[in-house]
């Protein structure tokens, strides 16, 4: 148990302009799970793809099982024995889920045998698994599956996941935990990167905390509280949003039997979704990616038109209008993919900002553009939500995540909506800058406009809805009070963890 | 006009020697899409490997180098499209349509000495017995050596894309190239192999239009061909026996208009030199209306987008 699996030791990595890793130093014990926190940027990445072989370190050295250990490229980590699970997952949709495996394997048996393989595999941890389903028509709990197990077929010593859970509903996370358990108790290190910190505590043995690149502290997550935690990745102390109490309004969103097929082949269609949301109010809304968020964003918002009533504001119907119609009525929507839905990337932040501004902030008059008018109305987005950028001129691509969210959500946030639809305000942003978006979108309730949140951040929902409801599989649950509700409940509004068992390897 | 002078036996056997060049062509685009990259400099290639093999061919007085040189020619010239794409990053599109236009100014100056010359012939294999076979005999077992050599090239193809490794790594990176990367395939690597033996193969095909289906050199001599490649592709969805069937169908339908013109049709002459085009156009209009299921999916997802490793 005590004796050292890998050591690293001074690792450092410069890009231009940053460096992501600096001097990084420490042990993974055989048999533990390792915990690797920090918040976006931090460098988790970074380090863990120099294990993996991705990218080659500056300086420093690694040491795997009492062997130096420099892998130049992913197959060679895998010869020694590391196994890596992706954040963002590195499937291939058209193909099925056993030549997915076989991309993923050094020497793979043939086809059938590897078939007959995976079978046994997933059936030993509990993960049940079609090897001859194509993978664009699982569910994400189910690809997940398919990246562990093409790591547990090759019987790895150190298996690495970036962020698993983000993806799972509370139960699938349940059954993924104990399969890690199992793996543990067989011998199998885990090094484990999240920022989700009650996870961390209920299956992490050992922590180490990455602020800026450079190791900030280590503890033992099982006697630190949540919130010791959260401030050692921050280094500060973190601000709470502060919700005030909500007066039900008059209805200012109302949807209603909606029903919309979806525009992409692998994407869920919705089928007969109906909710309202009053002034004031935020709906929270849940649910596991890809059961539909993105197609009713796209119904709220005006990109994919519907029969006019069943989009309706303030009791006018408004299904059959457009985006910008809707904007000039006061509907207003912020998409979920920063680059290239909700901003144009290699378009400057005046551009950006007047992309939606301009019916609502008259930036254009006569068909002619108004750019001081607009450059004041990005310059104001980027004062309002401290935006990180050396002025407006800059390009879209060129801010971190969490600063072109604060600027997207910022856009909308000031044009003063009566509802304001958001899918995923936090994904990808740093605590601080989290906690600041969520401010501002509690702010603008409390000034009487409707929110409806679609995320899959049940935390952040719990933090800001006063109603909560869930998509899955393309139908709406119906919306109940946010207060008091358990992780269980609502992991069965969004589904449970579907044909997931309980892992039975030694059982039998 | 007098259809009787049609045989259906001489017009099968005729379609598929007029199929070859467009099927070489095609099954080349086809594994270059599949590694996700679109080349529309086929045209371009294709006349670059009809000159190149005939020039050769001339020279030496033997068709076998002659073909050998045509898929040199063209895969050279398909690596100026690999570099650009794969290395610069320019667009495949923009730089795809300029290869063609390379391609014909520079096999016109290549071929200005070759005009009004005659290659070295190729011989029809004549398989004995087999050949004498009523019907079936001219139609299957009276061709040259490329025409076999092709449907060799397409059965292979599509053995190798659907049960090897090395096919299920170039679909991979076709449809995600991100993810071929974490795994640690080289996605430029494999790219630039595919776009390579595409060059190859168009060049082939242009070959066998200098070399055995005209046989001579003229500017422009390939007239298109390329581009009818790039719809059977389409038309196929990227799958290699339909290609096989798609090129027939074409060939079929030049082979037929060339008899109607020969029986004298009475309809102008131009409407039916235009009528494979015309059917191109259907049927790729036919192939790509939206429709549910998986046959839109056809196409591999991460066609004609470029790839810059991000760490």
């Amino acid at each position: 148990m005590s004796t050292p699996l890998l050591e690293i030791k001074g690792l450092t990595k410069a890009y231009p302009g940053v460096v992501a890793n600096d001097d990084v130093s420490f042990t993974i014990k055989s048999g533990e799970v390792h915990a690797l926190l920090g918040e976006n940027g931090a460098g988790k990445s970074t380090l863990v793809k120099m294990i993996y072989g991705l990218v080659k370190p500056d300086a420093g050295s690694m040491v795997l099982r009492g062997d130096p250990f420099l892998p130049p490229e992913p197959r060679a980590a895998r010869a020694s024995g590391v196994a890596m699970v992706f954040q963002h997952f590195s499937l291939f949709e058209a193909l099925d889920v056993a030549e997915n495996i076989a991309l993923g394997m050094e020497n793979p048996p043939k086809m059938a045998d590897l078939a007959a393989r995976i079978s046994e595999v997933s059936e030993e941890y509990g993960l049940p698994l079609d090897p001859h389903r194509i993978v664009g028509d699982l569910s994400a709990g189910e690809r997940q599956r398919v990246e562990i197990i093409r790591c547990l077929l090759q019987n790895p010593k150190l298996l690495i996941m970036d962020e698993p859970t983000s993806v799972l509903t509370p139960q699938e996370v349940d059954i993924l935990f104990q399969t890690l358990e199992q793996l543990r108790d067989e011998g199998t290190s885990i090094l484990y990167i999240s920022h989700k910190l009650e996870e961390i505590r209920r299956l992490c043995d050992h922590a180490t905390i990455l602020r800026l690149g450079k190791v900030v502290a280590t503890c033992n997550p099982r006697q630190e509280t949540v919130r010791a935690m959260a401030e050692m990745m921050v280094g500060e102390s973190l601000h709470v949003p502060e919700r005030k109490p909500h007066v039900a309004g008059e209805i200012a969103l109302e949807v209603e039997d909606l029903s919309v097929a979806s525009p992409s082949a692998f994407g869920t269609s919705l089928k007969e979704v109906s909710f309202s949301v009053s002034k004031g109010e935020v709906l929270g809304i849940g649910g596991v990616a890809g059961n539909g968020q993105d197609e009713l964003t796209a119904a709220l918002s005006g990109e994919v038109l519907v029969a006019p009533l069943q989009v309706r504001l303030a009791g006018a119907g408004v299904g059959d209008k457009g985006p910008q119609e809707r904007r000039a009525l006061g509907l207003l929507a912020a998409p979920e993919e920063r680059l290239g839905h909700a901003a144009a990337p290699d378009m400057s932040l005046t551009e950006n900002a007047l992309l939606t501004g301009n019916v609502r902030e008259n930036l254009a008059k006569n068909g002619f553009l108004d750019w001081s008018s607009a450059e004041g109305f990005a310059e104001r987005i980027i004062e309002g939500f401290d935006v990180r950028t050396p002025g407006p001129d800059n390009a879209a691509r060129s801010l971190s995540g969490g600063n072109l969210q604060k600027f997207v959500i910022g856009r909308e946030v000031l044009q003063k909506p009566s509802v304001l639809v958001v899918n995923q305000p936090t994904w990808g942003v740093d605590a601080s800058a989290a906690a600041a978006i969520r401010q501002a979108i509690l702010d603008l309730a409390a000034e009487g406009a409707a929110i409806v949140c679609i995320s899959q951040d049940l935390d952040e929902l719990m933090e800001i809805s006063d109603r909560f409801a869930a998509l899955n599989g393309g139908r709406l649950t119906d919306p109940v009070p946010a207060q008091g509700l358990t992780v269980d409940q609502i992991g069965l509004m969004m589904g449970g963890a579907h044909d997931m068992e309980v892992a039975h390897h030694g059982a039998a | 006009m007098d259809l009787s002078a049609i045989s259906p036996t001489l017009l099968i056997a005729f379609l598929m020697v007029a199929a070859t060049p467009i099927l070489l062509a095609a099954i080349g685009e086809l594994v270059v899409e599949k590694a996700g990259v679109l080349n529309l400099g086929v045209e371009g290639m294709m006349i670059t490997g009809a000159i190149c093999g005939f020039a050769v061919a001339v020279e030496t007085g033997s068709p076998v180098l002659g073909f050998i040189a045509a898929a040199i020619g063209g895969a050279i010239l398909s690596m100026i499209f690999g570099v650009l794409t794969q290395f610069f990053l320019t667009n495949q599109v923009a730089t795809g349509l300029a290869l063609t236009l390379f391609g014909l100014g520079l096999s016109s100056l290549l071929g200005q000495s070759y005009v009004g010359i005659k290659p070295p012939g190729t011989a029809k294999i004549d398989i004995p017995v087999l050949s004498d076979i009523l019907v079936a005999g001219p139609i299957l077992f009276n061709h040259d050596w490329m025409v076999y050599f092709t449907l060799a090239l397409v059965v292979a193809i599509w053995w190798v894309l659907k049960f090897s490794r090395m096919g299920l790594i170039i679909r991979a990176v076709g449809e995600n190239h991100d993810a071929a990367h974490a795994l640690g395939y080289k996605v430029v690597r494999v790219r630039l192999m595919a776009i390579a033996f595409g060059g190859a193969c168009a060049g082939l095909g242009g070959g066998y239009l200098s070399l055995i289906r005209v046989p001579q050199w003229t500017d422009g001599m390939t007239a298109g061909a390329g581009w009818i490649a790039l719809a059977i592709v389409v038309f196929a969805s990227w799958k290699p026996l339909r290609v096989l069937l798609g090129a027939y169908l074409f060939g079929g339908v030049t082979i037929l208009q060339l008899n109607l013109q020969a029986a004298g049709l009475a309809i102008p002459v131009e409407y039916l030199s235009m009528s494979p085009y015309v059917i191109t156009i259907v049927v790729l209009v036919i192939m790509s209306a939206p429709r549910k299921g998986r046959a839109s999916l056809a196409a591999p997802a991460c066609l004609g987008r470029a790839f810059h490793a991000s760490s």
